[in-house]
């Protein structure tokens, strides 16, 4: 633990010091800020950053991840030749990436966002959902990004990976689902079409989103189905749950290989 | 500090279909400089990364012994390695002195470093800068000022002088030869045969993943019946139908 807490430090120094993080932040904050200038109230302005949160969060957690720990490759050598555990370097080297994203992500869109709000309860139970969300994607991502590095060895290759991993889970899963929605309307789906969206985590995290913001039936075909299987609570609950195991199940997946991989 | 030697028994390795080390059996003798060379492909790094514990040998690929500890799996022979490897890619937005420290960190903070380098090679006024900022040569002799940091009683070199100027390079061949007299177990790998002669006192010929020859410069050259290193080795390469 106590290794892993001083490679974390020293990653944080180092992500924090990158221009990368800083133009993700700048990027995020010009967004929220656009938005809720020009997008109409708060609450509009909050559906409109869903889009960035279901989109935008997992593409960039996802390259940057991955280009990070190849870049980092001849580094991380270096440390496993330190009297290092490959558990703790792996735990640091998750935990210095998501840190500084997921921090980027809450400082330049969840302050303005709590700013305009004042103290509307709802509003501010929205934002904090929406908050919720975009954090637990970043952590998905980065766990993924993790996976990639560690299996493939190529880093163009690598990469592309990463880009598939985005490009599936964010647009052509729910093609996927509309497909078979399709191909077998004539049956009664409820429960097979309930089991694949609960395997993809962007999915995931709109249903969460769409049940706190009382749209689910207007938003699309998982946000209604959401709806009527499960009331709120115990919908949101399910879907936190199911993101939390999303970032667990990865990041599991990602430490096994690095204790196996041949560096 | 206690010498530390290595002793290699029936080490394998195989990268999906290929056997990049095939039953590799060599004593590193401690208080020793030792030279392991061969031609492109022949399983140095790979033998040196095994040693290191970056590559694992594969199911009853053998053992490795460090330092009297057999190697399986667990980091804490590390404590007596210093490694330099080939080529140094520091953290970019770190300075010299914080990855000094992080590694002094990971190490419990010892308070007794060797730093002996760090002054012979001026590094001092750099230390404070970003690594990105460094160039390629004083990158890497912040990769040797590492190596040698905590004192180890085995350092493993991966082409130590490659990117040193002559005079850097000068300076970590002393170096290498006073820790060597000094007790500690001096692994390297290298191509330019020249500086290896100048430096080792053992060598180890692989190819196609084996130990093919060992013994000591001396005998080698005298078993070759040449008077240069390289010439030795290039009968062995011809020996060895290369």
């Amino acid at each position: 633990m106590k290794t892993a807490r001083k490679v974390l430090s020293s990653q944080l120094r180092n992500v924090l010091r990158s221009r990368w993080v800083l133009g993700y932040a700048l990027l995020l904050f010009g967004m929220t800020q656009l938005l809720l200038q020009f997008g109409g109230s708060g609450e509009r302005a909050l559906l409109s950053l869903l889009n960035v949160v279901l989109l935008l969060l997992p593409l960039v957690s996802v390259i940057f991840g991955t280009l990070y720990v190849y870049n980092a490759r001849e580094f991380i050598e270096m440390l496993l030749a330190q009297p290092v555990g490959r558990g703790a370097l792996y735990a640091g080297l998750f935990g210095g990436l998501a840190i500084p994203m997921a921090g980027a992500f809450l400082l330049a869109v969840g302050v303005p966002l709590l700013l305009q709000g004042g103290s509307d309860p709802g509003y501010l139970r929205h934002c904090l959902m929406l908050l919720a969300a975009g954090v637990l994607l970043t952590l998905v991502y980065i766990a993924l990004s993790l996976c990639v590095a560690v299996l493939i060895e190529d880093r163009a290759r690598g990469l592309g990976a990463a880009l598939l991993v985005w490009l599936f889970t964010a647009l052509l899963y729910d093609g996927l689902v509309l497909l078979v929605t399709q191909l077998f309307a004539d049956y009664p789906l409820e429960g097979p079409l309930l089991t694949l969206i609960f395997l993809n985590p962007i999915d995931l995290a709109r249903v969460l989103l769409l049940l706190s913001f009382d749209n689910a039936a207007l938003m699309g075909y998982t946000g209604a189905m959401y709806e009527t299987f499960f009331n709120k609570g115990a919908g949101t609950l399910l879907a936190f749950g199911m993101l939390l195991l999303c970032v667990a199940v990865p990041l599991l997946v990602g430490l096994r290989w690095f204790r196996r991989k041949d560096f | 500090m206690t010498p530390s030697g290595v002793t290699i028994t029936g080490v394998r390795k195989r990268f999906s279909r290929l056997e990049v080390l095939r039953g590799v059996d060599l004593t590193v003798a401690s208080g020793r400089i030792t030279a392991i060379v061969g031609p492109n492909a022949a399983g140095k790094s790979t033998l040196i990364k095994m040693i290191l514990g970056l590559v694992k040998p594969s199911v009853g690929g053998g053992s490795i012994v460090v330092d009297g500890a057999l190697i399986n799996g667990g980091p804490e022979y590390r404590e007596r390695v210093g490694y330099m490897p080939q080529a140094a890619r520091f953290p970019e937005h770190l300075s010299g002195r914080e990855i000094i420290d992080l590694l002094r960190d990971l190490r419990g903070r010892p308070d007794r470093l060797d730093q002996e380098l760090l002054a012979l090679f001026q590094l001092e006024a750099v230390l404070d800068k970003p690594i990105r900022t460094l160039s390629g040569g004083t990158r890497q002799k912040l990769n040797a000022v590492v190596a040698f940091l905590f004192h180890p009683s085995l350092v493993i070199l991966d082409e130590p002088t490659a990117g040193l100027d002559p005079l850097s390079s000068g300076i970590l061949k002393d170096k290498l030869r006073r820790a060597s007299a000094a007790g500690t177990t001096v692994l390297l790998t290298g191509h330019i045969m020249s500086e290896i002669e100048e430096l080792a006192q053992d060598i180890v010929f692989m190819v196609d993943g084996a130990v093919s020859y060992q013994g000591t410069v001396e005998q080698l050259l005298t078993e070759s019946g040449e008077s240069r290193l390289e010439r030795a080795i290039a009968r062995l390469l011809d020996g060895a139908g290369r």
